[in-house]
């Protein structure tokens, strides 16, 4: 399954991405409203091409999503309870349970879409009667958790790269988790808020006034939580803990003005303009993308088994944080002075010019941040075996990938640990008295595994995931072009479903039937779970 | 300290009966399509509200009273119906390890859901031709996409069925392997289930 989600994914954005040459790029805008995306306002095949490879990249997501729920509630190690697991895992489940839930929803409207474009069915044809509301509300329901979706993976990095730079455990776990959960959930209730100009009525806009308010208390929460682990702990500023921080501050920066947009007078104003676009580049760019680089200086020795320059680090982050917020937080003022979005020129003498310029400037300053990460990975990949090894535990870490070699051996674990405690890892090294003095017991080293098992069994590779999912861009093309077409790529589905179910198994118990085909491929604990079963005695 | 960790273990970790270790007690394979169809809820419940607001828009086309056959449609229900009852068969047949009674129920099965895709086609056709095109209408659209993607899931279920008897009569498919049989008699019945809101929201409610 995980090569199955792989390979639709690639061939889901390889099948958008052919629409550049083969008639032009989508054009109406990432959330394509109708009637402006209709085939009357877009008759080329751009917006076909668009919903069709995201459908594709949306089943991805969907075999992705199930997989990654499955792995979270049944393949935990012995005594690893939900209770005890690392924050960054509990929010990637939420988010899983959110893709499972919000994918059909957005599945349905492109649908809706395509029989609108291709074979002139009337979703969202006004003259036939249509709601032109039908795909706002059901792009919305998709779209606000869909923000969740990014940033609750970063918010789940963050919280494994404070704890471990500050030295301390994380502060309030459950309510970390909690507040993770309660996101989740609220983010269903909040989708139109995005509507407060569609006219939706008092009542709507009320009640999603109040839940926009309220989803702002977990993700304060959280910020309390993050902020409550550094506090009196020994902060190492490494470039991923100096990401991590900066994630705070520019979240915290980009939810207070997310919480401007639930007073329903000042959002009417505030819509369409560039105030919404400073707001949401400060969650998704402050609360996403921050993280995401703190992930990868914080990860990057564990899989690829050598630092990032935490020199070249340092300039990376600076350039990248004053560049990003030359770039958005003058967008706030433009918004307010009215500057609306998706213009790309404007008069001169109406105000905008300075703080425009500010931007464009920021935006430069960025990009040369950027291009410093990219040159970093170069820089520090050339002189890889010239640093020392960086061991199994480079940063003094908590949670259990620390206890493996880096990088990563292909069977992962040796032997399935057996966990006590949440930051099982860490007092495995080090015992705390009562008075909360620290003490160490073993060096990472003689805790870690070695990473020589032999005796792992690994799921046997198979072509027909690739086969099956180069099949979907030829059902796309089908769509768009050739019915005769798409008989062919349904025909290869076929054949390719059956191809997979049917193919000899090199394990004598592990062939799926049901419609997603082999299980074999889950994931490598599904094996290295095997042993664990003989560790625990009946009765 | 050994032994307490032992014991957690085992309080929290249940074999399922394929001899692997799950936390949940369920299979994986069993867990994957209860998320799976909890997904799918959420698309049948996208595609049902859609319907609901274009039903009323019938345009110059002919109206749901007009059109419905309903005799023929409770039939055809009737028939997908049963096929449940046949999967079931299937299951406990197998689970006996009666592997001849299994083959046979399945091939009921898809029997039965093949009349039903059948009568499907059949309907689909003679409304064509008493005027009621795919582009006819708002009502037109909405009604053959809900349920051609409720025939969509019963053709999935059908190929599913056949790779079933396929493994089956290569003698792949034995007593050890019911629960794959009963994974897909999950999806079936979520099928069924999902027609007799289907029947209720679109045929039956005036």
């Amino acid at each position: 399954m995980n090569a199955l989600s792989l390979w639709l994914f690639v061939f889901g954005g390889l099948f958008l991405n052919t629409s550049w040459i083969l008639g032009g790029a989508a054009d109406g805008g990432w959330f394509s409203y109708v009637p402006n995306a209709g085939v009357d306002y877009s008759p080329g095949h751009g917006i076909d091409f668009f919903a069709i490879g995201l459908l594709i990249t949306g089943i991805a997501s969907t075999v992705s999503a199930v997989n990654l729920t499955v792995t979270v509630l049944n393949m935990r190690a012995p005594g690893m309870t939900l209770m005890k697991m690392p924050v960054f895992t509990w929010m990637v489940f939420v988010v899983q349970l959110l893709l499972v839930f919000a994918l059909p929803v957005i599945t349905v409207a492109l649908i809706l879409l395509v029989c609108d474009r291709l074979f002139g069915a009337n979703f969202f044809d006004v003259t036939a009667g249509a709601d032109p509301l039908l795909w706002q509300h059901l792009f919305w329901i998709f779209g606000h958790p869909e923000v969740y979706i990014i940033v609750l993976p970063a918010f789940g990095i963050v919280s494994e790269i404070i704890p471990v730079f500050s030295r301390k455990p994380i502060f309030g776990y459950p309510f970390m988790v909690f507040s993770g959960i309660a996101i989740g959930f609220m983010g269903w209730g909040v989708w139109a808020h995005h509507m407060f100009v569609s006219g939706i009525g008092p009542v709507s806009v009320a009640a999603f006034s109040l839940a926009t308010m309220f989803i702002a208390v977990p993700t304060g929460v959280k910020i309390l939580n993050w902020l409550g682990t550094m506090w009196g702990g020994r902060i190492e500023f490494t470039t991923a803990m100096k990401y991590a921080i900066s994630l705070v501050a520019m979240f915290t920066i980009g939810g207070l003005s997310g919480v401007s947009h639930s007073i329903a007078p000042a959002d009417t104003q505030q819509t369409d303009t560039y105030y919404i676009v400073g707001h949401f580049h400060y969650t998704i760019f402050g609360g996403g993308v921050l993280g995401f680089f703190g992930g990868l200086y914080f990860w990057w020795p564990k899989v690829f088994g050598y630092k990032l320059s935490e020199k070249i680090g340092g300039w990376n982050f600076w350039l990248v944080l004053i560049g990003f917020n030359l770039t958005f937080a003058p967008m706030h003022v433009l918004g307010l002075q009215g500057m609306s979005r998706r213009i790309y020129t404007y008069d001169e003498g109406l105000g905008f010019d300075m703080w425009n310029m500010v931007a464009t400037i920021g935006a430069y300053v960025l990009a040369v941040g950027m291009l410093l990460f990219l040159w970093n990975i170069y820089w520090s990949t050339k002189r890889r075996h010239q640093q020392p090894p960086v061991g199994p535990d480079p940063w003094d870490g908590r949670s259990l990938e620390w206890m493996l070699p880096s990088p990563v051996p292909e069977h992962n674990f040796d032997e399935v640990p057996t966990i006590e405690r949440l930051d099982d890892f860490w007092y495995r090294k080090y015992s705390v008295d009562a008075d909360g003095r620290v003490s160490r017991l073993a060096a990472a080293e003689e805790v870690a595994q070695k990473g020589d098992a032999q005796n792992v069994h690994l799921p046997s590779p198979s072509y027909w995931p690739i086969a099956l999912s180069a099949t979907m861009p030829i059902i796309g093309y089908g769509l768009i072009y050739n019915l005769g077409l798409l008989a062919l790529g349904i025909l290869a589905l076929l054949v390719c479903i059956f191809g997979w179910v049917l193919e000899p198994s090199t394990e004598p118990g592990g062939h799926g039937h049901d419609d997603h085909g082999d299980h074999d491929g889950d994931s490598p604990a599904d094996a290295a779970a095997a042993p664990a079963n003989e560790e625990a005695p009946v009765g | 300290m050994a032994e307490h960790a032992t014991a957690l273990a085992d309080h929290d970790v249940h074999d399922d009966h394929e001899g692997h270790v799950t936390s949940t007690g369920i299979s994986n394979e069993k867990l994957a399509m209860w998320v799976f169809l909890g997904s799918d809820c959420l698309l049948f419940g996208a595609l049902i509200s859609t319907y609901m607001l274009v039903r009323r828009n019938v345009g110059d086309g002919p109206g749901p009273e007009e059109i419905f056959d309903i005799p023929f449609t409770s039939v055809s229900s009737f028939v997908l119906l049963m096929s449940s009852l046949t999967i079931v068969l299937a299951i406990t047949a197998l689970q006996r390890g009666d592997v001849a009674r299994n083959r046979l129920w399945l091939g009921a099965t898809a029997m039965l859901g093949s009349v039903f895709i059948a009568g499907q086609v059949y309907e689909f056709t003679s409304f064509v031709r008493e005027g009621l095109g795919y582009t006819t209408s708002q009502f037109s659209s909405g009604f053959y996409t809900l349920t051609g993607f409720h025939g969509v899931h019963v053709s999935l279920g059908i190929v599913m069925l056949v790779v079933l008897l396929v493994l089956s009569l290569r003698g792949q498919l034995g007593q050890d392997k019911a629960e794959a049989v009963e994974i897909v008699g999950l999806y079936w019945h979520f099928v069924d289930i999902v027609w007799i809101l289907i029947f209720a929201v679109v045929y039956l409610i005036p």
